[in-house]
């Protein structure tokens, strides 16, 4: 008999063929049998702990837990004999003796596990008549609640930060009838995941803080949705009570986040709900803001428009698109400026380098099905952090480091990403480039020729160190390898050396290469065209201007979509001076800010995500759409497709004639579906690296709460440790050099800007480095993302 | 016939160190085992031979045990020895650590040999430091006898032996949880399967067995299986070590051939104290059921027989009470014991314990009611089954049972008792 | 929100007990395997309460879990789950006594009281003089030598009041 033979097993008298050694639980949820449990969970590993699942097994002197208990052929199963019913009953019974029966004030209440299977197996009247535990609740951040009197003690939520999160902060202390669950001492969780614990606590003792009553479970309408702050595209459930998101939770999708959800997507909504919302069309009439209507206001547009083209010139247009933006958005955008003969329009807010941009595939994906990381053998990411950028592809990438895939970074600074890494590598922007050369060239036989001059010069000089071999050999020789080019690689100043070595490297290993890029939608932004040198359709055609052009040399008209240039753009100090410069400002917002009072001369009132139905193309090429759902209270706010359609028609172009969303999507339906995710390119122009020796360097990273205009008015996120970080890190090397050993604060001059911050000495950081967020409401007034800086004692 | 195992050189000078341990024969079954390269299979025949069974308290056959480890196999394998002992009444292994450490090396040197394992741990609980120092003094004289570490005497068989301190906690006497807190954890027992001969210390196969199972192994390798099981019962072979406590006028620790009768031990005990009536006695430590005196007296003091009598001889701790003995109180004192020890994962020993202890404590101050002892009956079942009916517990380790078994069984012989305080409010022995 | 994590400066190991403390730690690092090194913790742990009057605090577990490259929380699960680490300061003698059956029988609560009347200390409580404090425990593994206490590495059996006088007098 050899094992792969399936058995046959008999569960409440129906026989089933079985896999040996599979657990009983799994066996009887693919058959519809219904057994309780609440330790059990099909992510996590088997705790075996609750005793809720125990059935009856013949020959078995005791009931047996179904989560634990692999079958054997020939085994008989009793889910529901009597036997089975009293022990789950006795436990049930175990469990309520010290759990609080006091559901209708609970935030549970509706959706409890508990509360579910008390119904069908808690006794009538309890028979305990002694005290009950009573736990003190310790603050564990902004994003999490806890009631921990209502722990049913399943450790799920232990094994959560052990297993999928690689980042043990919830423990089980104290033991017996004392045990606690907790961080033990007060402090704020750190992990991008916590949030789910929410979901996976079958209890109240774990709720979501932000929505934490405000709504009883029945009372929340459901409706599916993507999420909008990352290129996954995780799949989700918005529910909205009255109207207004209340809460965001994960919608399962095994192909994308499976049953998980990042803390930014899960708490951004607060965002929608913030009153920086645009109510109103509103204009600026003799430097004074005034309310309008949407007749007025766009009718203004569309004069101001066709004024600057006919006065100025088309050229004098810029468009510049949020890629967080739909697809039907983007769509629309594009045609619109097609049809005002405008090429003036970007994504690539935060890119500096487009040295490349017309060798460029037609679409930048991540070469493979988000799914395919977790069976990944080896995998090289360059300036890139998933943990806080992707924090599903980070997810994806832990699974595969615990089989042993060899996960190997190149950054400006350690990342811990909460996994075992192969190697880590850090350099300065400029030196991580020649990190690069160094595992070039110390990949056998690598065949340098095909490298433009730029790049041939680095991989002459490159001295491979012993990392840069083990990354090489990891990338070699094993079977399934990737490398792949992240956000920071993408706002580089080096971007287009930094994709040279990665594609090559890429190529001569026989790995994949990939990117992984900003926002919900750069891959859509692609395929709409959605950049100077690309048409409807993502097809390249060879054109110069791009963000840095129409930001340095102002243009008299700008639109802005849900843009906000003081956070949105690699400079934001020469962003906002571009915009107070220009004639004009129009901003498609769904917030307004002091910032926007400054530079904008309209503001259009547009609804965000979950108000709005659109698609996003997520970083492996796939299309998801959702509808939109909510009405926006008390707003004139409209989608922002009806607003394009309505201008476009204004200005008489062709082609707005969409009622729906999906009907502009139809349009492109042919080119859609053959959308290929194959990153094909031949690049050979690259940039010419400044020379920057021996000064301190600034590199950087959005800070991931500050993302886009929504999460940067989520409340609870920017309580967080990570939405407070806003320090100057430098390691003990750099701050020995630069005399700032006992420094706590530092003023940090970047170009003419120049402002305070504190200090962090953080040997993270690479030599000659200085670290530091972007976005942030300090760092706004500074300069580029990355370029050279000052510091000295402030 | 008694102290002829692991208490045989008991009446010698200082008897824990290597001089006086080979004086008397040490080592020259692992010196021969090395010598001849004895098939390990024949090793394992002879403790079947010897029906040597697990002295921790369950009494799994020693020799069934080590031929359940794939010797042959590669990869790290471990023995590992249990000498956590915490079991209310019993103290014998920490004799055996204080006076006969290096019958427990050799036995552990065998068992590595024998199962393949070329390390081994011995957890000695974090209180017994003595025992602990004598354990680790005998390591030292043994490396430095070469009895222990590289290529010992040239046979080419490794083994390293470390001692690990526990820090207070009994559940880690339970095999899987002490294997946890070995690995540096809390002593959370794991659910089984997969048994620790598959997947034990540190994800490798392991064999778990008691200190005086262990320390047993050289003299009766040194005997021959035959020797042993004929000093016992066919049963079970051999002499078991008895912790005689409570209520005698000699307590101490006896080994006997297992099957002498209960009576005898007792007399060897110097009898109860004060020449009092014997009320009532636990003999396998505190988690086997309690027997009334008058039950006790004539039973052989051997596995079968103490079943067949309505108890278990667990780690033989025998534990005597005189008629002076409030049950009630007694009982109190072993349910807060089980509550204290719960490791707390599992919901019925975590929330049942507590349960149990609270009601009888109720009770015992007199402020019980009369459906509490039905009550106490059903919560026991519900966390340990029922030992008389022959139902196993609800949780993952047998802590459950063992906090269920008193309740059971002081219920079912002194009912009366327990009446008695609910009733009157007080106690009926020491009012 | 701060974090209580980072109000603690970090300090390491070796900079909060002696040299040969951390030998000692190393050594018993050296008895598991390379990977394994968190088999010490309880070692570590033991060795640190030594080095600080007998008790733990927040900042020596947060330096044990660094040194032994485990996440804080994993350390405070073990350093609360077992009996005999303490997280509040005890007396210079922790008088430890067995309250199970065997010592019970043999008139373990009365010593307990008589100790705790004498030393004028409840448990949890230190002497004024900083001297002694009283902790009752689960089985000590002696119960052949009923009643019997602890007090540090050492176990006194067969107890009577003048014998336990007589022990509190040699411990000066
Ligand atoms: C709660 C509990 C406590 C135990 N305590 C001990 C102990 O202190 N010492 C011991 O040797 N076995 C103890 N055991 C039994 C062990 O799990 C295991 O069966 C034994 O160590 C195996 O060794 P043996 O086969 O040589 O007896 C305990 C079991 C349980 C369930
Ligand atoms: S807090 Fe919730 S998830 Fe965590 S152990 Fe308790 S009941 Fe389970
Ligand atoms: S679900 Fe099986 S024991 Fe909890």
């Amino acid at each position: 008999m050899s094992d792969s033979t399936t058995i046959t097993i008999e569960i409440d008298g129906k026989s089933i063929q079985v896999k040996p050694g599979t657990m009983l639980m799994d066996i009887a949820d693919d058959n519809d049998i219904f057994i309780p449990r609440f330790c059990y969970h099909k992510k996590l590993s088997v705790a075996a702990n609750c005793r809720m699942c125990l059935v009856e097994v013949e020959k078995a002197p005791k009931p047996l837990p179904a989560c634990a208990t692999p079958v054997a052929d020939g085994m008989k199963v009793f889910t529901k004999s009597p036997l089975a019913i009293a022990a789950q009953k006795a436990t049930m019974e175990f469990l309520l003796i010290n759990h609080p029966l006091d559901c209708p004030i609970c935030d549970q209440g509706g959706e409890c596990e508990l509360q579910d299977v008390a119904m069908g197996y808690g006794g009538d009247v309890s028979q305990y008549d002694e005290g009950k535990r009573v736990v003190n609740d310790k603050d564990i951040g902004p994003l999490i609640e806890t009631e921990m009197t209502r722990c049913i003690h399943c450790t799920r939520c232990v094994r959560f930060g052990i297993e999928i999160a690689g980042l043990q902060e919830l423990g089980a202390t104290g033991r017996g009838e004392n045990m606690r669950i907790g961080t033990y001492i007060e402090s704020a969780l750190e992990s991008e995941m916590s949030g789910n614990v929410i979901d996976l606590c079958p209890v109240g003792a774990l709720t979501a803080k932000p929505s934490r009553y405000t709504a009883r479970a029945w009372e929340l309408t459901h409706h599916d949705s993507i999420a909008p702050h990352d290129c996954v595209g995780s799949n989700i459930h918005v529910h909205t009570f009255r109207g207004l998101a209340n809460r965001v939770v994960p919608k399962n999708n095994e192909s994308i986040n499976e049953c998980w959800l990042s803390d930014r997507d899960r708490f951004s909504y607060q965002g929608l709900l913030s009153n920086h919302r645009l109510r109103d069309p509103m204009i600026k009439v003799d430097g004074e803001w005034q309310e309008t209507d949407w007749n007025t206001a766009l009718e203004k547009v569309r004069d101001t428009i066709a004024d600057t083209k006919e006065n100025s010139g088309s050229d004098q247009m810029g468009f510049l698109v949020s890629p967080s933006a739909t697809l039907e958005e983007m769509l629309l955008l594009k045609k619109l400026a097609n049809g005002l003969d405008v090429s003036n329009i970007d994504h690539r807010l935060r890119q500096v380098d487009f040295s490349h941009q017309n060798q460029q595939p037609k679409f930048m994906s991540l070469g493979l099905p988000i799914e395919a990381l977790d069976t990944i053998d080896a995998m090289l990411l360059v300036g890139s952090n998933p943990g806080k950028e992707q924090p599903i592809i980070a997810h994806r990438l832990r699974k595969a480091a615990k089989n042993g895939a060899e996960i190997s970074l190149i950054n400006h600074r350690d990342y811990s990403l909460s996994m075992p890494l192969h190697c880590q590598l850090t350099e300065s922007y400029t030196g991580l480039v020649s990190l690069l050369a160094e595992v070039a060239q110390s990949l056998p036989g690598f065949n340098a020729t095909s490298l433009p001059q730029e790049a041939k010069a680095l991989f002459d000089k490159a001295e491979p160190g012993e990392d840069s071999r083990r990354i090489a050999d990891s990338l070699n020789n094993k079977k399934i390898s990737a490398v792949v080019i992240g956000n920071q690689a993408i706002n580089s100043p080096c971007y287009s050396l930094i994709e040279v070595f990665a594609r090559a490297l890429a190529e001569q290993t026989d790995s994949t290469f990939g990117y992984l890029t900003e926002g919900a939608n750069s891959t859509g932004a692609c395929f709409a065209g959605i950049a100077p040198n690309r048409k409807l359709g993502g097809e390249i055609e060879d054109r110069s201007a791009n963000t840095t052009t129409m930001l340095s040399e102002p243009r008299n008209l700008y639109i802005l979509h849900n843009v906000e240039p003081e956070y949105d753009f690699a400079d934001p100090v020469v962003a906002v001076e571009t915009m107070i410069k220009s004639d004009c400002v129009v901003c498609l917002t769904p917030f307004i800010s002091d910032d926007m009072k400054i530079y904008a001369d309209i503001l259009l009132p547009i609804a965000p995500f979950v108000e709005t139905s659109g698609s996003y193309i997520n970083i492996q090429g796939k299309i998801q759409s959702f509808k939109g759902n909510t009405p926006v209270e008390n707003t004139q706010a409209r989608p922002a497709w009806k607003i394009m359609r309505v201008l476009g028609n204004l200005l008489h172009i062709d082609g707005f004639e969409q009622l729906s969303s999906a009907d502009v999507l139809q349009e492109f339906e042919s080119e859609l579906s053959a959308i290929k995710a194959d990153n094909q390119a031949n690049i050979t122009e690259v940039c010419v690296l400044d020379s920057v020796d021996s000064k301190l360097l600034r590199s950087s990273q959005v800070n991931m709460y500050r993302v886009d205009n929504i999460t940067r008015r989520a409340t609870a996120l920017q309580k967080t440790p990570a939405g407070q970080e806003d320090a100057v890190h430098i390691n003990s090397n750099t701050a020995a050099k630069y005399n700032l050993n006992n420094a706590s604060r530092v003023r940090v001059k970047q170009n003419s800007t120049a402002v305070g911050m504190p200090l962090k000495i953080d040997n993270s950081v690479a030599d000659n480095s200085v670290w530091i967020a972007a976005a942030t409401n300090v760092t706004k007034k500074l300069g580029p993302m990355f370029g050279v800086i000052e510091l000295e004692v402030d | 016939m008694a102290n002829e195992v692991c208490f045989k050189n008991m009446h010698l000078d200082r008897p824990w160190t290597l001089e006086t341990y080979q004086s008397s024969g040490g080592y020259s079954v692992l010196k021969k085992i090395l010598r001849e390269k004895t098939p390990a299979a024949e090793i394992i025949d002879e403790l079947k031979t010897s029906v040597l069974r697990g002295r921790g308290g369950a009494g799994f056959p020693t020799g069934l045990k080590w031929s359940f480890m794939r010797r042959d196999e590669p990869g790290q394998k471990y023995i590992v020895c249990n000498s956590d002992e915490g079991e209310p009444g019993t103290c014998k292994d920490r004799d055996v650590l204080r006076y006969n450490p290096h019958a427990l090396v050799e036995g552990m040197a065998i068992a590595g040999y024998t199962i393949g394992a070329s390390i081994g741990y011995n957890y000695i609980r974090g209180e017994f430091w003595e025992p602990y120092e004598r354990m680790e003094a005998a390591i030292e004289e043994a490396k430095a006898a070469g009895l222990l570490g590289k290529d010992i005497l040239g046979s080419g068989f490794d083994f390293d032996l470390y001692n690990h301190l526990g820090a207070g906690a009994y559940i880690c006497g339970e095999e899987t949880a002490l294997l946890e807190s070995l690995e540096g954890k809390k002593g959370q027992p794991r659910f089984k399967p997969p048994f620790p001969a598959g997947f034990g210390l540190y994800g490798k196969p392991t064999t778990i067995n008691n200190t005086e199972s262990l320390a047993s192994v050289p003299e009766i390798l040194s005997q021959g299986g035959k020797w042993f099981v004929d000093i016992g019962k066919p049963s079970a072979g051999g002499s078991k070590l008895f912790s005689v406590s409570g209520h005698v006028n000699k307590p101490g620790n006896y080994e006997i051939p297992l099957g002498t009768p209960f009576r005898e031990l007792l007399e060897l005990a110097g009898g109860v104290r004060n020449g009092r009536k014997l009320k009532a006695c636990i003999v396998g430590g505190s988690s086997v059921p309690v027997l009334p005196g008058e039950l006790i007296m004539d039973v052989d003091m051997d596995y079968d027989a103490l079943m067949e009598a309505g108890t278990l001889l667990g780690s033989g701790g025998v534990i005597i009470m005189d008629d002076t003995t409030c049950m009630v109180k007694v009982l109190e004192n072993l349910s807060h014991f089980y509550m204290s020890e719960s490791c707390g994962q599992c919901t019925p020993c975590r929330e049942g314990t507590g349960w149990l202890a609270r009601i009888i404590h109720r009770v015992e101050k007199g402020q019980g009611e009369m459906a509490d002892l039905d009550r106490l009956e059903d919560i026991a079942e519900k966390v340990g089954g029922n030992f008389y009916k022959r139902q196993g517990g609800r949780t993952i380790c047998a802590l459950g049972d063992a906090a269920s078994m008193p309740v059971l069984s002081f219920l079912k012989h002194f009912r009366k008792e327990f009446e008695y305080h609910i009733e009157h409010k007080r106690c009926m022995v020491r009012s | 929100m701060a974090n209580l994590r980072d109000g603690l400066e970090k300090k390491t190991l070796t900079t909060l007990v002696s040299s040969k403390a951390i030998g000692r730690i190393d050594k018993w690092i050296d008895k598991y395997p390379l990977e394994q090194k968190k088999s010490a913790v309880m070692a570590a742990l033991r060795i640190a309460q030594e080095e600080n009057q007998g008790y733990l605090t927040t900042e020596l577990m947060n330096a044990v879990a660094q040194y032994l490259g485990m996440p804080n929380i994993a350390v405070y699960e073990v350093a609360t789950f077992y009996s005999m680490y303490e997280h509040k300061p005890i007396g210079k003698y922790q008088i430890c006594v067995c309250n199970s059956i065997s010592c019970m029988l043999n008139e373990s609560e009365e010593l307990f009281h008589y100790l705790q009347e004498r030393l004028g200390v409840k448990p949890g409580e230190v002497t004024q003089d900083g001297r002694f404090s009283i902790k009752e425990v689960e089985c000590l593994g002696a119960c052949t030598g009923a009643p019997m206490v602890m007090i540090g590495k050492e176990y006194y059996e067969n107890l009577t009041h003048e014998k336990m006088d007589k022990i509190l007098e040699s411990l000066n």
